[in-house]
């Protein structure tokens, strides 16, 4: 009895779930490579010609090269605010982790605000411009480590919690530092862990539209996401480009989805679950 | 051997906090504090005045701004509403023995690693009132769909709709994780007992799932009072100001140079986030205790 009803919920699963999630996803990629005219129908059907090539030089060139400044761009930033946000993040929930004061009640108290507190934009800006650092590439990556760092903590603090002190011990009383300790002992074992922390956060980062709009404005410096937003307004009537654009800043989260999709599910839940 | 470590300075050294704090402290914590401050003035960048609560009142004078708040409020309420319940029922339907599992909790995830924009560019062109895919197929079985994004009063229900789409994915990977850690024996002794699976829903995934339904509130409350870039990549706000939300509010008033103000909304959202968050949070973690 249970299998027959098994089979029938299956296939409306399946079905429900090609109309709901595949369809829109199709959507991107049939239009990417349709015509401008045909394009320009905004309908659902198989293109006439497959402009493939045509549409993804006419994207990539558009605007003087635009879209290869902005990967580019996102690339420093991702891979600079990722690097940065896992060493001090790290260190952070190290320390915290092992060591019992006082403070902790505090640092905690300050790593969960970073969680839900909205950042204040103006004041933001006005820091960084303070600091010379506004419209920035370096202003923006220490932006992300900033805004991102707090999450980066908790996933690490709790799988700091499952190696055991006496491997600390056992460094300290063969004469290390507290800085090899960390570095050459600890660190490495973090291996799992950081993995998963740098495929979220890279993710995360990558897909960031509100601090490059904000901290980063310009031409020069446009991130994927706020080319992809300004081709939108520029490109109206070619639905082709803009959705060829939208088909190009999928790909790097689905590569990453398709090697890691393990690390992100256990690093989102995880996370999650102890917050 | 304690001795010895007692001796020593500690092994775990308070100068690790340093960088981190001082990121942190610089570009997050005083923007946080000078908010308070900066809110309570005009301001231009390079010089302010102090107005008192001015900006305050102006926000609330004004009713296009006004609505930015209760919008806030109702596309939160929205979204984490309906990613907890559609997120539970696909949980528990992930969960059972189906085919095509993998293929079913990976569909459902991916479009949480897709960028807001793209996503948000693209139901607006399936949205289209005339010619998007949503409303042909409904004329196709004769239904005439309305003006998602363009009638005034089902805009910010669209976007909000939108919204789960791209993340009720993670709502069912914490409810998943969540159900997974409830002991099969649990299942076989209700079974036994005589228990359906209506009852051994309400009856041990619901209670036992609390703390993944906690999760997924939390989560989802901040995620939805703080939501910006999907409402800007869709309707910027509109039709009129009946899809402002707070954090587009901040933008528009940072946009048109109104520092001082657009820093009051920002407080105004700190202070909703933490008005909305923190008793929920006591009381929702309280009532885990007593169980």
């Amino acid at each position: 009895m249970t299998g027959r009803r098994n089979y029938w919920l299956s296939g409306v699963a399946i079905l429900l779930s090609i109309v709901v999630f595949l369809v829109p996803f199709a959507f991107i990629v049939l239009t990417a490579v349709k015509s401008r005219q045909q394009a320009a129908l905004l309908d659902f059907s198989w293109p006439e010609n497959f402009q493939i090539v045509r549409n993804f030089v006419d994207v990539v060139e558009a605007r003087d090269y635009m879209l290869i400044i902005a990967f580019i761009n996102s690339t420093i930033l991702t891979v600079s605010s990722v690097a940065i946000m896992v060493v001090l993040a790290a260190m952070v929930a190290y320390v915290l982790q092992r060591r019992k004061s006082r403070w902790n009640v505090l640092i905690n108290f300050l790593v969960l605000s970073g969680l839900i507190i909205p950042p204040a934009v103006v004041p933001t800006i006005w820091v960084l411009q303070k600091l010379g650092l506004f419209r920035t590439m370096p202003g923006l990556i220490l932006v992300e480590v900033a805004f991102g760092i707090s999450f980066a903590i908790l996933l690490f603090r709790a799988f700091i919690a499952t190696i055991p002190r006496e491997l600390d011990e056992a460094a300290i009383i063969d004469g290390a530092s507290p800085f090899r300790l960390f570095f050459r002992v600890i660190f490495p074992l973090l291996r799992s862990v950081a993995i998963t922390v740098i495929v979220v956060q890279s993710v995360t980062v990558f897909n960031d539209f509100v601090n490059p709009l904000y901290f980063l404005p310009g031409d020069q410096n446009a991130t994927v996401q706020l080319t992809l937003y300004n081709f939108s307004s520029q490109f109206t009537s070619q639905y082709n480009l803009l959705f060829m654009n939208i088909l190009l800043i999928t790909i790097p989260p689905l590569i990453m989805f398709l090697f890691f999709n393990r690390r992100i599910v256990s690093g989102m839940t995880s996370g999650a679950i102890k917050g | 051997m304690t001795t010895i470590r007692a001796r020593r300075r500690s092994p775990y050294p308070s100068w690790f906090y340093l960088p981190a704090a001082l990121v942190y402290g610089v570009l997050f914590l005083v923007p946080t504090f000078a908010s308070f401050y900066f809110s309570l003035t005009r301001w231009t960048i390079f010089d302010s005045h102090f107005i008192g609560f001015e900006n305050f009142v102006n926000f609330f004078r004004e009713p296009a701004l006004v609505s930015g708040l209760t919008n806030t409020l109702i596309y939160a309420v929205v979204t984490s509403g309906l990613k907890v319940v559609l997120g539970l029922l696909l949980a528990v339907l992930l969960t059972s023995q189906i085919i095509g599992r993998g293929y079913l909790r990976s569909v459902v995830f991916f479009p949480v690693l897709v960028s807001t924009i793209g996503v948000g560019l693209t139901f607006t062109v399936l949205m289209n009132p005339e010619r998007g895919l949503i409303n042909e197929s409904l004329a196709a079985i004769g239904v005439q769909g309305p003006g998602w994004l363009t009638d005034p009063d089902l805009a910010l229900l669209s976007v909000a709709l939108v919204d789960v789409w791209k993340g009720v994915g993670l709502a069912t990977l914490i409810y998943i994780a969540g159900i997974v850690s409830i002991p099969q024996e649990y299942f076989e002794a209700a079974r036994v007992d005589g228990a359906g699976a209506t009852a051994s829903f309400f009856r041990i995934v619901l209670p036992l799932a609390r703390p993944a339904t906690v999760t997924v509130v939390i989560l989802s409350l901040i995620g939805g009072l703080r939501s910006f870039d999907l409402i800007w990549a869709m309707t910027r706000g509109g039709p009129g100001f009946t899809s402002d939300v707070i954090a587009s509010v901040i933008y528009k008033q940072y946009q048109a140079g109104f520092y001082g103000l657009s820093t009051a909304g920002n407080v105004i959202l700190f202070l909703v986030v933490t008005a909305v968050i923190l008793p929920l949070y006591w009381f929702l973690t309280r009532k885990e205790v007593e169980l």
